[in-house]
């Protein structure tokens, strides 16, 4: 992708825009995977003795699958108030690369207009997106808000029906249903591999990714393994590209 | 149905300390015309990020290196990936995913 085409491109063509619509019918293969995600969280919240509109409060406040699953265990064990602000920091950051990412293809979008497409940005949201920007300059805003809208309400309502279902399910991760996420997961990355047509120089930084995040999560936290592997394997995707 | 004064405060700091890093690089990045470098850098994120995840959901079992030989995950995310390349569809890969840790789940 060179920066010229992104000069060329830069006046917005409402006409070609998809619609809202759209945004919430290209999430619907996302919802499986974190409808489970968030009934586990609303269990385990619940558990964790947070109050149903607490529960609702944190899934519509913090809207974050990893982050939710440590305050409830944090707030259960008393922890101090600034160490989970802090943790939940660290385990969200990687939020800043994602960001970033999208960036590029939000410029027809003034600041404010471009703050309320992050507020909802998750990793399934992006994936999505992403896979969106095969041979686009831009993403319609109001496809990413159909997208971010439907996935909010979708956590929203798992989390509360998990913190309902809490009184009789103790675990969560039956019927499979856990592994819907890294299958989402799997089915983002492989989609936009393909889509990508430099095979074999993603598949260096996939790798490499992969082996980072894991050496790094038993150095640090997962969390933090993510971004390292995120900022060293781009890194070199960036200079063998440059090299080749 | 309360909500507790401190609960809420721990929420609220971090729902903010959340929101920023959401916004912030959108915000201030597409008022700026990045150097190619960066693009080609950004470019690289999505793989990294998802392979990265990938890696430690199916690799890792609470912080520890699962065994390879009973890991199901790893087994289940065989034909999930065949699938995901065969078809490039999402919804398809997610639901071959979970039938697949379905019935790998009754021979281990």
């Amino acid at each position: 992708m060179s920066i010229e085409n992104f000069q060329l491109e830069t006046i917005p063509t409402p006409k070609e825009e998809d619609s809202f619509l759209k945004g919430v019918k290209d999430c619907i293969p996302t919802l499986l995977g974190y409808l489970s995600i968030g009934l586990a969280a609303g269990v385990v919240q619940k558990t964790a003795g947070l109050s149903i509109a607490e529960i609702a409060l944190i899934s519509l406040m913090l809207y974050a699958g990893s982050a939710q699953f440590i305050a409830a265990g944090m707030i259960a064990v008393s922890s101090s108030p600034v160490a989970i602000i802090v943790t939940i920091f660290i385990v969200n950051l990687r939020h800043i690369l994602l960001s970033a990412a999208l960036s590029p293809y939000f410029r027809h979008l003034t600041p404010l207009r471009n703050m309320l497409v992050g507020t909802l940005l998750t990793d399934e949201t992006f994936g999505v997106a992403i896979n969106q920007t095969v041979n686009k300059q831009q993403i319609s805003e109001k496809w990413m808000h159909g997208l971010n809208l439907t996935a909010y309400l979708n956590w929203f309502i798992a989390n509360i029906a998990g913190a309902f279902l809490a009184q009789w399910i103790s675990d969560p991760d039956q019927f499979g249903l856990q592994f819907a996420l890294p299958a989402m997961f799997i089915g983002i990355l492989v989609i936009s591999m393909i889509d990508r047509n430099k095979i074999k120089l993603d598949l260096v930084v996939a790798i490499l990714a992969v082996i980072i995040a894991v050496a790094s999560s038993f150095v640090f936290s997962g969390s933090v393994g993510v971004i390292i592997a995120t900022v060293i394997a781009s890194t070199v995707g960036m200079v063998l590209e440059k090299w080749k | 149905m309360e909500v507790r004064w401190d609960v809420f405060l721990i929420i609220l700091g971090a729902a903010l300390v959340t929101f920023i890093p959401r916004v912030a690089p959108l915000m201030i990045l597409s008022r700026f015309e990045l150097p190619e470098w960066g693009m080609r850098w950004l470019n690289y994120v999505p793989i990294s990020v998802m392979a990265a995840l990938i890696g430690q959901e199916i690799l890792l079992n609470d912080g520890k290196f699962s065994p390879i030989a009973n890991n199901v995950e790893l087994f289940a995310a065989i034909p999930t990936f065949w699938i995901a390349i065969k078809t490039r569809s999402l919804l398809g890969t997610v639901l071959v995913g979970i039938v697949s840790i379905m019935i790998l789940w009754m021979f281990f």
